[in-house]
C-alpha cells in the first residue's frame, strides 16, 4: 500500500481538445518515440514484423461512433493517457511503492527498480492508462515528460510533453491546474472541460474539452430570388442584377 | 509519505540534431533528426519549417522505425529465374549499372521510345524528367495520372493554380471553410494546423464527404453526399447564389473572362471573339463601345452584346439559372435534401458578402489602376482526391474553382491563396513535346498544356505518340500522363511494343495499378516464341514492395534520410503564400548496404549512356552525384534546383551556382524562403508588385496577369472539333465522349455505367498511414494493421450482417470476399475501405501470417483499368486521364464468419529475409 501526498504544490496536467481532435495519432507516435528512448526502459515492441504484434504505448487514441437523438451519427476521437488523478488508485494499490504522485507537480510516475511487474495499478486504474512492458516486465505509463519539462538541455518552447509539441490541430495543451489563471485552467473553463468519470472518484487532473455542437445549420434565412425569371425571362434576370431595371 | 526518487530531469537529449525534410508521405515537413552515436535516436518537426512549423505528424514521428526497417533492399539484384520466381543474386554496381546501360543504349540508338521510364511518389520530376527528355524517349511522367491531375489541371486551365502546392485557404482570415472530400493525405500537416487555427478562434468548418471520419468528424455541419455528384451539388449552389444575385459582379467584371464575347454562330462558334490584331477584347460601359481587356480604367460590361455576340457572363449565367440545376432537380441525386443545398447556398453567401473583410493595403493592378485597400471575402475551400478520382472529376475541380471565382474568393482576403511559383496562366506552360528521332533528345519538356487538338501527341498516321495514350482524344488534357495505363498498354502492344520498362517508387504490381491480379499477370506474361511480352523490367525502390519480385533488374535506393532531394520550385516546391520556398534532404545518416541514391544512379547512367547534358566535352561525367546537380544545373541563365544562396550566398532566385548553397540550406534548417512583398500578399494574378517580385525571383521572365477562364476556349476547342467544326477530326467513337466532357463551361455528367451495381466503393487514405509504405513500420503497423469494409445501416441491416462477418463484394470487374463492420456516420448508398493496408503475404520483410496479408485487402481488384464496351478505352477521365479509382461500384452480400480474405495470392518472393525485432 503506497500513500498519495497529502497535496500537490502544481497539478501538471493536459487539456485535449475533442473538438478539434482529428484522429491523426501524431501524439501516440510522437510519444512512443521520445519515451522509447527517455524516461526508463524502452517502450517494447513484441512480434513487431509478425502476425500479431503488440507493444507498448502510453498513449492511444480512439475512435467512436455517435449517434445523437436528431440528426446525423457523428465519429468521436478519443485520446487516451494517464490523468494524474489526485487520487489516483494506482498508486494506492502499489504494493512495492513503486508507484506514486510527486508532491511538487502531481505526476504520477512509476520508479521501476521498485516495480514488481504484478500488474496490480494496471488492473486498480479505470481508464487503462497503464500498460505493462513485456520485455522489462515493468509497469509503463504517461510521465507527462517529466524528462522534457524541465529539462534545461532543451529550448524554453520545447519544455512541454512530446505529444503537446507535435500535435498538429493544437488539440492538446499541457500547464498546471492548480494555477487558475494558467492556459489550461482557463480553456477548461471557457470551453466546459470536464474530467473523465468523475463517479470513480480518482480526481482527474486531465480535462477533455466537449466537441462544439454539431449538424446546426446557421440561423440564415434563405436567399431570396431577385425577381420571377420565369415571368421576366432571363433578360429580366440580366438587367437586374446588372443594375439596368 | 512515500519516499520519492530523484530524478534527472535533464538529461542530455541527444549528441547532435541535424534538419533535413520528412519523407514519410509527400507533405515534406522539416524534421529535426537527433542522432546518439552516429544513430537516429529521435524525430521530431522543425519549429522553423514553413510547412509544418514544429507540429509532425504520426508517419514523420515513426520515421525511427522506417529508416531501420527489414524490408530494405541491401544490394543490386539480378533475375536468374522466371520472373516473379524471386530468383534473384546479388551483384555488384558495376555489373548493375553496365547491364542497365547494355539494354538501354541500343535503345537510344535505335528506337528512343522503346525505353518507358515512369516515376511514381518520387519528388524529383524536373530531374527525372529532364532525364528522359536528354534520353529522347517520350514515354516519360511520374505518377499523377493516378493521383491528382484532375485537381492540378482543373485549377490551371480555370484559375491558374489549385490545391496543396499551388494554393491553400487563408487560414488567419477565412471564417467559413468548406472541404470537399478526402483531403487527410494531402497535404497533411499544413491543413491540420490551419483546422486548428479555424477551431481556435470558432470559424466554421463544413465538410462535403460521404465518409464522416477525420476532418469530417470535427466538421461543424456535415454533407454526406453520393460519391460523383459534387459538380452536380456545386453547380446547384451556382444556380442559387445567381439567383439570388449573391455573386461578385465586380471580382467577375475585372479579374476573369466573363465579360469577353463569345461568337455566337459560324465557324468558329464558342471561341472568344477576337478583334482584328487577334486580342480578346470588352465592350466598357462608359462608352458602350470596345476596348482592350487590359485597357486602363476600362469598365467591362457583362451585360453587353457585341454584334449579336453575348457575354461568357451571359452564357454561365443563363446556364446555370436553368432550372436542371435547381436544389429541387439534384438533390435526389445527390443525396441530400433540396433545403440543405438553400442553406449552404445562404451560408456562403451571407459570409462572403455580409461579413466581407478589408485590408488597409494599397495596390496597384496590372491595368495600372490604383486601388486603396484589398477586399476580401472569408470563404474558402479545399478539395483533393476525393473529387478529383472520378470520371468526371476535371470538370467538378473547374466547377469547384467556378463557385470560388462568383464568391470573389480567389487571391482575396479570407479566401484561396496561391503558393508562388503559383499563379501561373495555362499559357505560361509548355506544350507536350513526343518527337522522337534516333540517338537525339527530345525537343521539350514531355509534359505540358494542350490549348487545342494541333498540341496533342499524336503521329503522323493519328495514333498516338506514347504508350499511356496521354495528350490524345482520349484525354486531352492529360498533363501528367497516365502511369495506371503504362502496363496494360506495353502488354497489349496498344499503341505500340517498348522493350524496357525502368519504374522508379511505384508499386505497380499491387495497390498502385487498377485491377492488380491482372497486371501481375501482364508482368510474367509471354508471347508465341516464350519471351516476356514486355521484355525488360528495371525497377529502384527502397524497399522490398510486391513490385520488386516482378523485376528484372533492382537498384536498390537509399532512405530519405541517407540521401540528398531537392524540393524544387522547378517542380512541387514548399510555398507558403506570402513566400515562394524550397528545401533539401541530405545524408543525415550513412546507409550501411550496398544502396545507391537512385538520383544519384540516374546521373551515372545518364553519363554512361553519353546524354549530352551529363557529360562533358570530354565525355567523363558532368555530376559526380545529386548534390553536384542540385548545385550546379543551371535550368535557364542564372536558374538552378534552389533559390536560395545563389552567387555570392546573397542572390535570391537569380544567380550563379555557389559552391557553398548546400551547407547555407543546412544552416537555414534545410529550406530557403523568399518573402513576397506585403503590397503584392493578395490579388496576385493582377497585381503588379507581386508579378514584379516573380520576375525578380525567377518564376516569369515576363509579368503574366491573366483572366481566369470560366470559358475554356482549350476545351471548346476539342467540343468544335467533335460537332465537325475547325480543321481537326476526333475519331467517331469518342466523338460523343468529347462533345460532353469539353463542355467550355464546367458541368457535370454522371460517370457511371448503367450496369446494374448501384453501391459505391471507396478507399480513404488514413492520417497514419501513407499508401503502402506504412506496413513496413513498426509501429504505424500496430495502430492500423487490419482493415475493414464499412458498411452503411441500411445495408448492415438488410443484409443481416454481424459482427465477425464477411462479404462478398462484386463488380463488373471481379469479386472479393473481406470482413466488415457497421458504420453509421456514412452516405447510406456507400461503403469504403483504408487504402493499401492489404499486402501480399510475405512482401515488405513481413510474416506470411500478418494481418494485412490474411485479412487485409484492396479494393483494386474489383476495379477495372479499361471502361466497358468496345476498344481499349482507360477507366479514366475523359478530359485528362485521371484514373477514376472512385468511380467504383459494387453489390455486396453477407458470407458469414471467415478468418481470410479472397482473392488469397500466394507468398511473393522474398528478396530480404523476414523482419524479426525491431531496431
Amino acid at each position: 500500500m503506497t500513500q498519495l501526498p497529502a497535496s500537490t504544490d502544481k497539478k501538471l496536467g493536459l487539456v485535449v481538445d475533442l473538438d478539434t481532435c482529428v484522429g491523426c495519432q501524431a501524439c501516440v507516435t510522437a510519444c512512443k518515440g521520445w519515451n522509447d528512448q527517455g524516461y526508463g526502459v524502452p517502450l517494447s515492441d513484441q512480434d513487431p514484423y509478425g502476425a500479431d504484434p503488440s507493444g507498448t504505448f502510453l498513449n492511444r487514441v480512439h475512435s467512436y461512433a455517435v449517434q445523437p437523438a436528431e440528426g446525423a451519427a457523428q465519429t468521436v476521437t478519443f485520446p487516451r493517457s494517464c490523468l494524474h488523478c489526485e487520487d489516483a488508485p494506482c498508486v494506492t494499490v502499489c504494493p512495492t511503492g513503486a508507484s506514486y504522485k510527486r508532491s511538487e507537480d502531481g505526476i504520477v510516475l512509476v520508479n521501476e527498480d521498485a516495480c514488481i511487474g504484478c500488474g496490480l495499478c494496471a488492473w486498480a486504474c479505470p481508464y487503462g492508462a497503464r500498460e505493462l512492458d513485456l520485455a522489462a516486465g515493468v509497469m509503463k505509463k504517461c510521465t507527462l515528460c517529466v524528462d522534457r519539462i524541465y529539462n534545461e538541455n532543451l529550448p524554453e518552447e520545447d519544455r512541454e510533453p512530446a505529444c503537446v509539441r507535435t500535435c498538429p490541430t493544437g488539440a492538446r495543451h499541457f500547464g498546471d491546474f492548480a494555477d487558475p489563471q494558467s492556459k489550461v485552467s482557463r480553456l477548461s473553463a471557457e470551453r466546459g472541460g470536464y474530467a473523465l468519470m468523475p463517479e470513480m472518484g480518482t480526481k482527474p487532473v486531465n480535462r477533455y474539452l466537449p466537441p462544439r455542437k454539431k449538424d446546426r445549420p446557421q440561423e440564415a434565412s434563405l436567399l431570396a430570388p431577385l425577381l420571377d425569371i420565369k415571368a421576366t425571362g432571363f433578360a429580366g434576370w440580366l438587367d437586374r442584377i446588372l443594375g439596368k431595371i | 509519505m512515500t519516499h520519492q526518487p530523484k530524478l534527472d530531469l535533464s538529461p542530455e537529449v541527444s549528441e547532435e540534431i541535424r534538419k533535413t525534410t520528412c519523407y514519410m508521405c509527400a507533405c515534406r515537413c522539416g524534421i529535426n533528426v537527433h542522432l546518439k552515436e552516429g544513430r537516429v535516436s529521435y524525430i521530431e518537426g522543425n519549429r522553423d519549417h514553413p510547412i509544418n512549423k514544429g507540429v509532425l505528424c504520426a508517419k514523420g514521428a515513426s520515421g525511427i522505425m522506417q529508416v531501420t526497417a527489414p524490408s530494405r533492399l541491401r544490394a543490386p539484384l539480378r533475375r536468374v529465374g522466371p520472373r516473379g520466381s524471386g530468383a534473384f543474386e546479388e551483384i555488384t554496381w558495376e555489373e548493375a549499372l553496365q547491364t542497365a546501360v547494355d539494354w538501354m543504349k541500343p535503345l537510344r540508338e535505335a528506337a528512343p521510345e522503346k525505353l518507358a521510364f515512369f516515376t511514381g511518389r518520387d519528388q524529383s520530376q524536373s530531374f527525372t524528367g529532364w532525364w528522359a527528355q536528354a534520353f529522347g524517349t517520350p514515354n516519360y511522367a511520374a505518377h499523377g495520372g493516378f493521383c491528382s491531375v484532375n485537381m492540378a489541371a482543373g485549377g490551371i486551365y480555370t484559375i491558374g493554380g489549385a490545391f496543396w502546392e499551388f494554393g491553400q485557404p487563408d487560414w488567419e482570415r477565412t471564417k467559413l471553410f468548406i472541404l470537399f472530400g478526402v483531403a487527410e493525405d494531402h497535404d497533411s500537416n499544413p491543413i491540420k494546423i490551419g483546422l486548428g487555427k479555424l477551431k481556435a478562434r470558432g470559424a466554421r468548418v463544413i465538410g462535403v464527404n460521404p465518409i464522416r471520419t477525420g476532418y469530417n468528424a470535427v466538421a461543424d455541419d456535415w454533407y454526406g453526399i453520393t460519391p460523383g455528384t459534387d459538380g452536380l451539388l456545386i453547380l446547384s449552389l451556382i444556380h442559387c447564389l445567381l439567383e439570388a444575385g449573391k455573386v461578385d459582379l465586380t471580382y467577375l467584371a475585372q479579374f476573369t473572362n466573363a465579360p469577353l464575347l463569345v461568337v455566337e454562330e459560324g465557324p468558329e462558334k464558342g471561341l472568344i471573339l477576337r478583334n482584328a490584331e487577334s486580342q480578346p477584347f470588352v465592350i466598357d460601359r462608359r462608352t458602350g463601345m470596345p476596348a482592350p481587356w487590359d485597357g486602363k480604367g476600362v469598365e467591362p460590361d457583362l451585360g453587353a452584346v457585341w454584334q449579336g455576340n453575348r457575354t461568357v457572363f451571359q452564357h454561365m449565367a443563363e446556364r446555370y439559372l436553368s432550372p436542371d440545376h435547381a436544389p429541387e432537380a439534384v438533390a435526389d441525386r445527390c443525396g441530400i435534401p433540396a433545403a440543405r443545398i438553400r442553406g449552404l447556398a445562404a451560408e456562403l453567401a451571407r459570409v462572403a458578402f455580409d461579413e466581407a473583410i478589408e485590408l488597409p493595403q494599397p495596390w496597384t493592378d496590372f491595368r495600372g489602376n490604383a486601388h486603396a485597400s484589398m477586399p476580401g471575402r472569408p470563404v474558402s475551400f479545399h478539395a483533393m482526391r476525393g473529387i478529383s478520382a472520378h470520371a468526371n472529376g476535371f470538370q467538378t475541380a473547374r466547377a469547384l474553382h467556378l463557385l470560388q471565382i462568383v464568391l470573389g474568393t480567389v487571391e482575396v482576403p479570407g479566401g484561396y491563396r496561391l503558393k508562388p511559383p503559383y499563379p501561373k496562366p495555362m499559357e505560361a506552360h509548355p506544350t507536350p513535346h513526343f518527337v522522337t528521332a534516333p540517338g537525339k533528345p527530345l525537343s521539350g519538356p514531355h509534359l505540358g498544356y494542350v490549348r487545342g487538338p494541333e498540341n496533342l501527341a499524336l503521329k503522323e498516321d493519328g495514333s498516338p505518340a506514347r504508350i499511356d495514350k496521354a495528350f490524345t482524344w482520349e484525354n486531352p488534357f492529360s498533363a501528367h500522363g497516365l502511369m495506371h495505363m503504362l502496363i496494360p498498354n506495353a502488354h497489349a502492344g496498344d499503341p505500340y511494343r517498348i522493350d524496357t520498362l525502368f519504374l522508379y517508387m511505384a508499386n505497380m504490381a499491387w495497390n498502385s495499378s487498377m485491377n492488380s491480379a491482372k497486371v501481375m499477370e501482364m508482368l510474367t506474361d509471354r508471347g508465341e516464341d516464350g519471351e516476356y511480352v514486355i521484355p525488360r523490367i528495371i525497377y529502384s525502390d527502397a524497399y522490398a514492395s510486391e513490385m520488386v519480385a516482378y523485376a528484372d533488374l533492382i537498384l536498390p535506393d537509399t532512405t530519405y534520410l541517407e540521401r540528398h532531394d531537392c524540393i524544387s520550385l522547378l517542380d512541387r516546391p514548399i510555398s507558403e503564400p506570402d513566400a515562394a520556398g524550397d528545401s533539401i534532404r541530405w545524408p543525415v545518416v550513412e546507409p550501411d548496404r550496398d544502396v545507391r541514391p537512385f538520383q544519384s544512379v540516374l546521373l551515372d547512367l545518364g553519363a554512361r549512356l553519353g546524354l549530352a547534358p551529363m557529360v562533358n566535352a570530354d565525355g567523363s561525367p558532368k555530376y559526380a552525384d545529386y548534390a553536384d546537380y542540385i548545385v550546379n544545373h543551371i535550368r535557364r541563365p542564372g536558374v538552378g534546383p534552389l533559390i536560395g544562396f545563389r552567387g555570392d550566398g546573397t542572390a535570391e532566385g537569380r544567380g550563379e551556382a555557389n559552391p557553398d548553397q548546400l551547407a547555407r540550406y543546412i544552416e537555414n534548417g534545410g529550406f530557403y524562403q523568399a518573402h513576397v512583398p506585403e503590397e503584392g500578399a493578395f490579388y496576385k494574378p493582377w497585381n503588379t508588385a507581386y508579378q514584379d517580385w516573380a520576375v525578380a525571383t525567377s518564376f516569369y521572365e515576363s509579368p503574366q496577369p491573366y483572366l481566369f477562364s470560366i470559358w475554356s476556349e482549350p476545351m471548346r476547342k476539342f467540343q468544335m472539333a467533335a460537332e465537325g467544326l475547325g480543321p481537326y477530326r476526333p475519331p467517331e467513337h469518342l466523338r460523343d465522349q468529347l462533345r460532353q466532357a469539353m463542355d467550355p463551361l464546367p458541368s457535370w455528367y454522371s460517370p457511371y455505367p448503367e450496369d446494374g451495381y448501384k453501391v459505391h466503393a471507396l478507399t480513404q487514405r488514413p492520417m497514419d498511414m501513407y499508401h503502402s509504405w506504412g506496413s513496413q513500420n513498426a509501429w504505424l503497423r500496430q495502430i492500423r494493421g487490419r482493415n475493414y469494409l464499412y458498411v452503411p445501416t441500411k445495408i448492415w441491416v438488410a443484409e443481416g450482417f454481424r459482427e465477425g462477418d464477411y462479404a462478398r463484394v462484386t463488380s463488373a470487374n471481379g469479386e472479393i470476399v473481406v470482413p466488415v463492420a457497421h458504420m453509421a456516420a456514412l452516405n447510406e448508398n456507400t461503403v469504403w475501405t483504408w487504402n493499401a493496408i492489404g499486402k501480399r503475404k510475405a512482401a515488405w520483410a513481413l510474416d506470411e501470417g500478418a494481418s494485412e496479408a490474411t485479412t487485409g485487402f484492396l479494393l483494386n481488384h474489383l476495379i477495372s483499368e479499361l471502361r466497358p464496351g468496345p476498344g481499349r478505352v482507360a477507366n479514366s477521365d475523359p478530359v485528362t486521364g485521371q484514373a477514376a479509382w472512385f468511380d467504383l461500384r459494387v453489390k455486396i452480400e453477407r458470407v458469414g464468419p471467415r478468418d481470410r480474405a479472397e482473392p488469397a495470392f500466394p507468398p511473393i518472393p522474398r528478396v530480404v529475409p523476414m523482419g524479426r525485432e525491431r531496431a
